[in-house]
């Protein structure tokens, strides 16, 4: 592992003249590491301390290997500085091109956050919940002055004069950011193959394999980026499941909170009725420390839940005594592959072992959530990429002697990549004169259907596991020749987001060609703190510590 | 049920988006597999229930009754409104000539 030696030098001798080896060293032994484990900090032995520059190397990989708890906490300490932790993803990310995760790195965006923290750290002030924590930011967030793209070509080059809710909470609670990473096209997608700046590459293999495989959708540069530790955590939205598919994939851990605790303000919109924004990190804890610093009423998205944010992270236990866990019968079904069917078993198992009772519950119209999804989600997607006109932002073709008329038409065709397309135009027709009914109408009742499985079956359980999806990651281009099987790996993750629920996923392993798989929880409304702590008792049981190796 | 090539052209147009020929042909199946999938959604007995309008129970706002009660969302912002558009001209957006 040679990171590239000009950004790893200046790290390195800042970390020497520092001395930061050595307090980094006294932070592992702290014993700061509850789940890296073995992968986490390399024991002194390891390193083979026979040349220096090769310590110091290390040294710089190791504060890659950090998450949002152990960065806050260690830069709260002054076990390392915010800078020195801002230096290291930065060099990261600079060495990370092969994965593509990045659609814009803004290097110096996160030297400054960085500085802000160190520099309020030495004046004894206050320190955020995320202070010195680099991120990784959807390039679907807008950012003032930072392009924000949705990873189309109509937005190429879209500078936002200003910030999103959700970005700017995080920066006010000390967060920096790495870049834009890259997704789906508009987010639309389930393998990052749609977006317009090219896909994004796992950094897991199979084993005994070099093929490219899918990091999940649409949030797949997020995944990327966490599980090949260029950022400590990342944004994600999901819409359909595009934050927890993709964390099934890489090996780690998104969830998507209750519609409207995290504001929409400033992402651009997909399908507003399901679009909601969560944490894709490292663990458990440091998704509800993320989350907690996105939430909260704003009211500038009339869809925002004015309640309080709770404190997630400080009431996180894995003891489930008393609770209930559900599994849905319906979820056992045909396409569900081995691997996945006895990682779900294991779930089961684990969390009985935390106190939980497991009820089987039903679910019935499960079968019809897929549909209803694909004709909601494109009805709303049509309606809100309407505003791509070439007028007021983004790409404008105007052809010689082109009307407006024409313009919008040439436009759009430029500028929105086929998925787009498709959806725009299926949701154009299920709410066309005529089909209105039939389709969008008869989709929305479906939909109240489906929540209403999940109201009656929340009497009998508290929380939910499932898998997140019915497989492990695929291959790059194994499934772009037919959009319909693309649609049918959302099959676990689709109901829970058209109920709204708050809803994760957990890695419980590797299968047996040596990839992740996820396991995921829904709970009741508002109720992310059992989420939570259903999937730290995974967790803490599965002692999932794999980490892809470094090919890139 | 499945729609014909002039059907999806029409719409393509409803949508403002250019089709070319070849265009088409890739996406007339594409339109009609997945239609056909959704269908499924008929055979669900839905007498009764009604279409889903809040996933999550919330309530309607009213912002406060005066000029820009939040900065962000307010007005006096021309030139940022304008930041982006491909062709602002004299603190207006540009497009084509719409009357003869």
């Amino acid at each position: 592992m040679h990171p590239r030696p000009n950004t790893a030098f200046s790290v390195c001798r800042k970390l020497s003249n520092d001395d930061g080896l050595r307090r980094l060293r006294r932070y592992a032994r702290k014993g700061g590491k509850r789940r890296q484990g073995a992968q986490g900090f390399i024991p002194n032995s390891r390193l083979g301390g026979h040349h220096d520059t090769h310590i110091r190397t290390r040294s710089v990989t190791d504060l890659t290997e950090l998450g949002i708890k152990a960065i806050r906490e260690g830069v709260k300490a002054g076990d390392f500085t915010a800078r020195e932790v801002a230096e290291a993803f930065n060099a990261s990310v600079a060495g990370a091109e092969k994965l593509n995760a990045f659609i814009t790195a803004t290097p110096e965006k996160a030297l400054a956050s960085a500085d802000a923290v160190d520099a309020d750290r030495a004046a004894g002030k206050a320190l955020g919940s995320m202070a010195g924590v680099p991120l990784g930011i959807k390039d679907l967030f807008a950012t003032e002055g930072v392009q924000t793209s949705a990873a189309s070509h109509i937005l190429e080059g879209f500078t936002p004069q200003y910030e999103s809710t959700v970005s700017r909470k995080l920066w006010e609670a000390g967060a920096g950011m790495l870049g834009k990473v890259n997704l789906d096209q508009f987010a639309m997608g389930s393998s990052n193959e749609s977006s317009y700046f090219g896909e994004v590459v796992s950094p897991w293999r199979k084993q005994g394999s070099d093929a490219k495989l899918a990091p999940g959708g649409s949030s797949g540069g997020s995944s990327a980026a966490v599980a090949a530790r260029l950022a400590p955590a990342a944004t994600g939205t999901d819409t359909g499941g595009s934050i927890r598919q993709p964390a099934a994939f890489t090996g780690i851990t998104g969830i998507k909170p209750t519609y409207g605790r995290c504001s929409r303000w400033g992402i651009v919109a997909f399908a507003s009725s399901l679009d909601q924004a969560g944490p894709m990190a490292k663990d458990v804890t440091d998704c509800a420390i993320m989350l907690e610093a996105m939430a909260g009423f704003d009211p500038k998205d009339s869809t925002s839940l004015d309640m309080p944010v709770p404190n997630w992270e400080a009431a996180l236990s894995a003891d489930l005594k008393g609770k209930k866990v559900g599994i849905p019968k319906e979820y056992r079904m045909d396409g569900l592959s081995a691997d996945v069917a006895k990682a779900w078993d294991d779930g089961v198992q684990w969390l009985k072992d935390a106190g939980a009772e497991v009820v089987e519950i039903s679910l019935p119209h499960t079968k019809y959530a897929l549909a209803s999804y694909y004709i909601i989600a494109p009805a709303e997607a049509s309606s809100n990429l309407a505003r791509y006109d070439g007028v007021r932002y983004g790409l404008r073709d105007l052809p010689e002697g082109a009307n407006l008329q024409d313009m919008y038409a040439a436009t759009r065709a430029a500028g929105f990549g086929d998925e787009v397309k498709r959806r725009i135009l299926i949701g154009t027709y299920v709410l066309s004169a005529g089909f209105y009914d039939a389709y969008y109408n008869q989709a929305q009742k479906v939909r109240t259907l489906i929540q209403r499985d999940f109201t009656n079956a929340f009497e009998q359980c508290d929380v939910i596991l499932a898998p997140t999806a019915p497989t492990a990651a695929f291959a790059l281009g194994e499934k772009t020749g037919d959009p319909l099987e693309m649609y049918m790996g959302d099959v676990f993750s689709v109901p829970a987001s058209l109920a709204g629920l708050p809803a994760m996923s957990v890695p419980s392993g590797l299968n047996a060609e040596g990839l992740p798989l996820g396991l995921q929880i829904i709970g009741k409304p508002f109720d992310e703190q059992g989420v939570l702590n259903a999937g730290l008792a995974l967790e803490e049981r599965a002692g999932f510590t794999a980490k892809p190796q470094k090919w890139w | 049920m499945s729609v014909d090539r002039a059907t999806v052209a029409r719409i393509a147009s409803l949508a403002r988006i250019n089709m070319s020929e070849e265009d088409l042909d890739t996406l007339v199946p594409e339109f009609n597999n997945i239609l056909n999938f959704v269908e499924q959604l008929s055979e669900v007995n839905v007498e009764g229930v009604e279409p889903m309008t809040s996933v999550i129970p919330n309530h309607q706002r009213l912002r406060e009754d005066k000029v820009n009660a939040d900065p962000l969302t307010g007005g006096d912002i021309r030139d940022k409104v304008l930041a982006n558009a491909p062709a602002a001209e004299h603190g207006f957006f540009g497009v084509p000539k719409v009357i003869e």
